[in-house]
C-alpha cells in the first residue's frame, strides 16, 4: 500500500508535520472516493429505513385489502392497488424488508460457512484440504438453480417463511468465499508472523482467529456484500417461480409474479416492485465495488 | 497431456457418480410422486399399490438408484420418466429448443462482450467506457424475469402496435402449422428475437467486464510498450499483440457459463413459453407427478456433463492458448 508509506501534510507555520491514518481510516477515505459507492450506500440505506419505518404509520397494512381494484397510482395510494385491492405501497416496503432481511441472513450464513470452509481447508491442507475442496467442487458442479430448486421445491410448501429461504440459500451460497479464504490462507500460513505465532506456542484456533482471519478480511467483506447482492437476486427468482417466500408473506419477486399477467395493463404492478427490486441490487453491487476498492486495493479488476 | 486429461475425466466421472447419488436420494426424499392419486377420492389401496410399484416406490432406495445406474452403464438407457416416456428421447427434444435459445444468446454476447470491453478499455475513463461500464451494471443487477418481462410486456406490445401485425412473438418457439422451410425459419426467428435478446443483454454484461479487465492488464504490459516503441501500427498492436492475449481469459468463462447454460435458462423459458431443458427440471421437481426422479436425473446427467466436460476444455483451450501454462 503505497499511500501508507507518504502520509505527508505540509503546515505552513510549523513545517511538516506528519499525520498519521490508521487502516480503518484509509479504507474509508478509499471508499468515499468512489462516487458511486457512496450514492450507492446513501440510497440503499435510505430504502431501507423507509421500509422499516413508513409502514408503522402508513395507513394500510400489505396484508389488508381495500374495496378499491388495481387503480392507479394516487394520492391515497401512491403506487396503487393490485387486482385484490392490497395497497401496493404497503406491499412493495413490506417486500422491500423481507427480500433484505433474507439476503442479510443469507450473507451472514453463507460467510460463516465459507470463512470457516476455506480457513480449516488452507490452514490444514493435506486431506482436509483435499475433502473440503471436493466437497465444495461437487456442489460448485451441479449448477446453482437445480440445487436450489430440490431444496426449496418441497420445502417451501411446507414453510415457506424468509428464514427458511434464507438458510436454503445460506447453504449453497458459501462455496466460491470457501475457495477465495483457502487461496488466502495458503499464503498466509507460510509468512512470517505466522511462524513466530506457532514459535510462541499459540494455538492452532488464535492463529486462525486472531491473525490470519483479520489478514483476509478485506475479501471476505468485499465477497459478503456480493452475496447480499446474489442472494436478493436469487431469492426474486425463486419468489417468482412460487418456491421462495409464500403467501400472505410478500418479497418482491412474488409480487412482480403476482402482478405480470396484468402488467401490460396495469402497468405500476410491474414496474414498482421491479424498480425497488433493480435499485436495491444495483445499490449493493456499487457498495460492493467501492467497498473492494476501499478493503483489496490489489484486486481491483 | 494425454495422462492429464484422462486423470481431469477419471476425476469427472466420479464427480457425476456422487452427484448422481446424492441428487437420487434428495430428490426422492422431497415429496411423494403419488401425493395427487393419494389425495383424490374413490382411490383404493389396491390402485395406489399398484401405481407405487409400477414406479418402483416399493422398494428401498439403493435398489432403486442400483437399478437406475446399471441401466445407464449397460444399457445406456435413461429409463422412464414417470410419465411413461423414455427420458432419452425426451431429453434430446427438449435440448434442441434450449440449443436454439442458447447457442444464438452466446454468440452474440461473446461478440457484444468483446467488442464492448475491448472499447471500454482502450478508451479507459473516457465517456464511452463510463456508459458500458454503467450499463454492464444495470444488466447484471437486473434479474432475468424483469427484463424478460419488460420486453414481454412493454417492448414487445409497443413494436408489434407500431407495425400494424405481430412482428415479435412472446409465447413458444413457433407457431405451428405454418408450411414452407422458410416461412417457418423466419416464423422461429419471430419468436427467438426477444428470449435471445433477454438471455444476452443479461450474459454480455459479465463476459463484458473481464474482456475490460484482460485487455487493461495486457495493455499495460511490457510487451506493448515494445511493440508501440517498435513503430507498429496502432491497429497491429491492438489486435494482434493485445487482443489475441486479452481474449485467454474470457475464453474459459464463456466456456464455463455456455455449459451452465446448457442446463436451461430455465427464467427466460418459463417467461416465454420455451419447453426447454430448464423447464424440464423445474417439471420434473414441481410438475403433477413430482418429483420425477428419473427425469432429473436424466436432466443432471445431461446438465452435469456438459460442465464438467466444458470445464475440461477451457483448461485445455488455456493451454493451448497460453503456452507457458502447464498441466500439472
Amino acid at each position: 500500500m503505497r499511500e501508507v508509506l507518504i502520509p505527508l501534510t505540509t503546515d505552513a507555520a510549523e513545517g511538516l508535520t506528519i499525520e498519521s491514518r490508521g487502516q480503518l481510516r484509509l479504507a474509508v477515505e478509499r471508499f468515499t472516493h468512489h462516487r458511486l459507492a457512496v450514492a450507492g450506500l446513501v440510497v440503499f440505506v435510505a430504502m431501507l429505513l423507509v421500509s422499516l419505518i413508513v409502514p408503522v404509520f402508513w395507513h394500510y397494512n400489505y396484508t389488508a385489502i381495500t374495496n378499491q381494484f388495481a387503480t392507479a397510482p394516487s394520492g391515497q395510494h401512491p403506487f396503487g392497488t393490485d387486482l385484490i385491492g392490497h395497497d401496493l405501497f404497503a406491499q412493495v416496503l413490506a417486500a422491500e424488508a423481507t427480500s433484505v432481511k433474507t439476503a442479510l441472513l443469507v450473507a451472514v450464513i453463507a460467510t460463516i460457512l465459507g470463512t470457516t470452509v476455506g480457513s480449516v481447508a488452507g490452514y490444514y491442507g493435506g486431506i482436509a484440504d483435499a475433502l473440503l475442496m471436493r466437497f465444495t467442487d461437487l456442489i460448485l458442479a451441479v449448477p446453482l438453480l437445480a440445487l436450489l430448486l430440490v431444496l426449496s421445491s418441497k420445502l417451501s410448501k411446507q414453510a415457506g417463511s424468509w428464514f427458511w429461504i434464507a438458510l436454503i440459500l445460506g447453504l449453497v451460497l458459501w462455496t466460491n468465499l470457501a475457495r477465495q479464504v483457502r487461496g488466502a490462507f495458503l499464503s498466509l500460513r507460510e509468512r512470517e508472523f505466522v511462524e513466530a505465532e506457532h514459535a510462541i506456542g499459540a494455538s492452532d484456533r488464535r492463529i486462525i482467529a486472531r491473525h490470519m482471519i483479520p489478514n483476509a478480511i478485506g475479501p471476505i467483506i468485499v465477497s459478503a456484500t456480493l452475496t447480499v447482492a446474489l442472494a436478493i437476486l436469487i431469492e426474486a427468482v425463486l419468489s417468482f417461480l412460487g418456491l421462495g417466500i409464500q403467501p400472505p408473506q410478500v418479497s418482491l419477486g412474488s409480487l412482480i409474479a403476482a402482478g405480470q399477467d396484468a402488467a401490460a395493463t396495469l402497468p405500476w404492478l410491474f414496474f414498482f416492485p421491479a424498480g425497488f427490486l433493480v435499485t436495491t441490487i444495483l445499490a449493493i453491487n456499487f457498495i460492493g465495488d467501492g467497498l473492494r476498492d476501499a478493503l483489496d486495493p490489489g484486486a481491483r479488476r | 497431456m494425454w495422462a492429464y486429461l484422462l486423470r481431469r475425466t477419471a476425476a469427472g466421472i466420479l464427480v457425476l457418480l456422487v452427484l448422481s447419488f446424492a441428487m437420487f436420494i434428495l430428490v426422492a426424499l422431497s415429496g411423494d410422486p403419488l401425493a395427487q392419486l393419494r389425495a383424490s377420492p374413490g382411490t383404493s389401496p389396491a390402485t395406489i399399490a399398484a401405481a407405487a410399484a409400477q414406479l418402483h416406490l416399493n422398494q428401498p432406495l439403493v435398489e432403486r438408484y442400483w437399478g437406475w445406474l446399471t441401466g445407464l452403464v449397460l444399457h445406456g438407457s435413461l429409463g422412464s420418466s414417470y410419465t411413461g416416456q423414455p427420458v432419452g428421447s425426451q431429453i434430446a427434444q427438449r435440448l434442441t429448443v434450449t440449443l436454439k435459445l442458447v447457442v444464438p444468446a452466446v454468440l452474440l454476447s461473446l461478440l457484444i462482450g468483446v467488442v464492448v470491453g475491448v472499447v471500454s478499455a482502450v478508451r479507459q475513463y473516457k465517456p464511452v467506457d463510463h456508459i458500458s461500464t454503467g450499463l454492464a451494471y444495470l444488466f447484471f443487477s437486473t434479474p432475468v424475469f424483469v427484463l424478460g418481462l419488460l420486453l414481454k410486456d412493454f417492448l414487445a406490445v409497443d413494436v408489434n402496435k407500431a407495425a400494424g401485425h405481430t412482428l415479435l412473438y412472446t409465447v413458444g418457439e413457433s407457431t405451428p402449422g405454418i408450411n414452407g422451410s422458410w416461412n417457418v425459419f423466419v416464423n422461429e426467428v419471430q419468436h427467438a428475437v426477444l428470449p435471445v435478446l433477454t438471455l444476452t443483454l443479461i450474459t454480455y454484461a459479465t463476459w463484458s467486464r473481464f474482456q475490460r479487465a484482460a485487455m487493461l492488464d495486457v495493455l499495460n504490459a511490457d510487451y506493448i510498450r515494445l511493440a508501440r516503441a517498435k513503430g507498429l501500427s496502432p491497429r497491429r498492436v491492438l489486435f494482434v499483440h493485445a487482443l489475441r492475449n486479452a481474449l485467454i481469459p474470457v475464453t474459459t468463462i464463456v466456456a464455463i457459463d455456455f455449459a451452465a447454460l446448457l442446463g436451461g435458462a430455465l427464467v427466460t423459458e418459463i417467461v416465454f413459453s420455451w419447453y426447454g431443458m430448464g423447464q424440464y427440471l423445474y417439471n420434473g421437481l414441481t410438475g403433477a407427478e413430482s418429483p420425477d426422479v428419473y427425469a432429473v436425473q436424466g436432466w443432471l446427467m445431461v446438465a452435469g456433463t456438459a460442465v464438467i466436460v466444458f470445464n475440461i476444455l477451457a483448461d485445455l483451450l488455456y493451454g493451448l492458448l497460453d503456452p507457458r501454462v502447464r498441466y500439472a
